[in-house]
């Protein structure tokens, strides 16, 4: 069963210079029990859209249902059934994490007693014992965000959202914030996190949305995603005067080997079904021709390739 | 119901986040207090002749009062944009808290923390000779508490609006110290030129000012004290009310 479903949702801001459409018409499903993601680069309306399904925003159009309850008739509801973390975090660093969850189990309805056994449940789940008494001012980064995990957990909501969990994160905390993650999803809890991290979507989410300009361009399993690139990519890099690119590109595209071509300003990019056959192949077309390659490579295609493959940029590139 | 289990609890949060800092308890008292220990002294000189039962003192404290509850309260929108800015905000409004209850506990935690500095900055002037009417003075405190709350709404609601402190401080200051001139806090405007006196006549402060000065002589009676009251609590309502309908709308 699907735990989110949108149809048509937008979202639109007037400013000055006119509306800007953030996010445009998007339609998705969310499953009960995936880690989803939502990748894309900076300002492709990740956030926003989060922001909509969590209430926190109203949107301009479209529908959803988030954890059976319909968003625009019903959001004291849907806040009921939902956790969120926005990007920020939201501790009171004054007081300590535990009076920091004590109060949002409160703020959640629960019993004076019933807020102090969370409290312990939540500190321990998130492995928080070391500093839960230490006031929140003091921990790490990686140790804020577990804490924050944990305020957005209090009511054991059947959806976490996530938004950017492990931006600004080093490796090592990265890598724990991705086990704490997983583990809440074998739960039973359903996260919908966003990232402009490749490696984070690749590795972390069950399924997964790209989204650039407000527009979900491709959306799927990392695998499957990354098999629609069709095979293995083979970057050639070739003189970018006289028209060699133009030329190096008519041939290559007679070739039946040769799924789909891409130029860029330095060379060709070109989606093979076997790269390891492909390349003695190029090399002797673009030889015979007397076209100088400057340099060559192979990749397994990532999810970087799918999203420059759906809009013609590379996430990498954006995302710096 | 709801929305007082959640005022309080939020309440005795914010009350004990303050306990923590006591430093910040002493900062808006410090202004006042070095006017009531170094400037009021002065007056005594000049100020000779008043009624019997008062001295400079009389006078002087009631504008010293008010102060305080114009600095303690006008100042506390830049924690709001702080707690904006950690995320607070937006953590409160996804849970099913009511969206007046962070704005009340605030302003009731303002309330307290102004009464105890009134007191405080009240016995330090009683420690340096103030002769007042009590029964005045109690009421005093009835009059300045609600006109910092109002502050104190005022000042939470800009905050959420601008967002910044960079643009919150220029805003303040701006307003601040005319403010304070233009109410006769330091010296009575019956000194004043005629044209200053009309264009005190726009500060809200100007007439509380006055209500506090007629309380601690014990001059109930005076129109300035009727003057005061109904101002204040008409400022009180309507400031908490529009607060509340920006901290309704906030959306971040």
């Amino acid at each position: 069963m699907a735990i989110i479903e949108t149809t048509g949702l937008s979202k639109s801001f007037k400013t000055r210079r006119g509306v800007v459409e953030a996010v445009k018409s998007v339609d998705m499903k969310v499953e009960q029990g995936e880690i989803f993601g939502f990748l894309g680069p900076n300002g492709a309306g990740k956030t926003t859209t989060m922001r909509m399904l969590s209430t926190l925003m109203q949107p301009s159009g479209g529908q959803a249902t988030v954890v059976g309850y319909d968003l625009l008739k019903e959001a004291a509801k849907v806040r009921e059934k939902i956790g969120y973390v926005s990007q920020a975090g939201g501790v009171d660093i004054a007081i300590s994490g535990r009076e920091n969850l004590v109060l949002q189990a409160r703020l959640y309805r629960l019993s004076a007693a019933r807020a102090k056994t969370r409290t312990q449940e939540l500190i321990i789940a998130l492995q928080l014992e070391e500093f839960a008494d230490r006031a929140a001012k003091t921990y790490s980064g990686g140790q804020k965000r577990r804490l924050d995990i944990a305020l957005g957990m209090c009511h054991q909501p059947p959806l976490l959202f996530l938004d950017e969990p492990t931006t600004g994160l080093d490796p090592q905390s990265r890598a724990h914030l991705w086990e704490e993650v997983r583990k809440l999803r074998n739960e039973g809890t359903t996260v919908f996190l966003t990232t402009h991290y490749l490696d984070e979507a690749d590795a972390l989410c069950d399924r997964l949305c790209i989204i650039d300009d407000g527009t979900i361009v491709a959306e799927g399993t990392p695998d499957v995603l990354k098999r629609q690139v069709a095979g293995d990519v083979v970057t050639v890099g070739l003189d970018s005067h006289n028209g060699a690119i133009l030329q190096a590109q008519a041939l290559l595209g007679k070739q039946s080997f040769v799924r789909e071509i891409q130029v860029d300003k330095d060379g060709l990019r070109l989606y093979v079904e076997r790269g390891e056959q492909a390349l003695p192949q190029i090399l002797r077309v673009l030889d015979g021709a007397g076209l100088g390659i400057k340099t060559i490579s192979l990749a397994r295609p990532s999810l970087d390739d799918v999203f420059l493959r759906q809009t013609g940029r590379s996430l990498r590139e954006v995302a710096a | 119901m709801r929305l007082l289990a959640d005022t309080w609890l939020l309440f005795k949060n914010y009350v004990s986040s303050t306990l923590r800092q006591p430093v910040w308890i002493i900062v808006s008292l410090f202004t006042p207090i070095c006017y009531l220990l170094l400037f009021a002294p002065l007056l005594d000189k000049m100020m000779t002749g008043s009624a019997p039962g008062t001295n400079a003192l009389t006078g002087f404290t009631p504008g010293v009062v008010v102060m305080l509850g114009m600095f303690g309260s006008l100042f506390v929108g830049f924690s709001i944009i702080s707690d904006l800015r950690a995320g607070i905000i937006e953590r409160l409004r996804v849970t099913p808290v009511s969206r007046l209850a962070p704005l009340l506990a605030r302003a009731l935690r303002d309330a307290c923390l102004l009464l105890v500095q009134c007191i405080v900055l009240l016995a330090l002037a009683y420690l340096m000779g103030l002769k007042a009417d009590f029964l005045g003075v109690l009421l005093s405190l009835v009059l300045v508490i609600p006109m910092g709350v109002a502050l104190a709404s005022l000042s939470y609601a800009v905050g959420l609006i601008l967002k910044s402190e960079d643009s919150f401080a220029p805003l303040l200051n701006f307003f601040v110290t005319p403010l304070l001139l233009l109410s006769g806090i330091l010296l009575p405007l019956t000194l004043a030129p005629d044209w200053l006196q009309a264009a005190a006549k726009i500060s809200p402060f100007y007439y509380v000012v006055n209500a506090t000065r007629s309380l601690f002589v014990g001059d109930f009676s005076n129109s300035s004290v009727w003057i005061g009251f109904v101002l204040v609590t008409v400022l009180a309502i309507a400031a908490v009310y529009w607060a509340a309908s920006v901290f309704r709308k906030a959306t971040a």
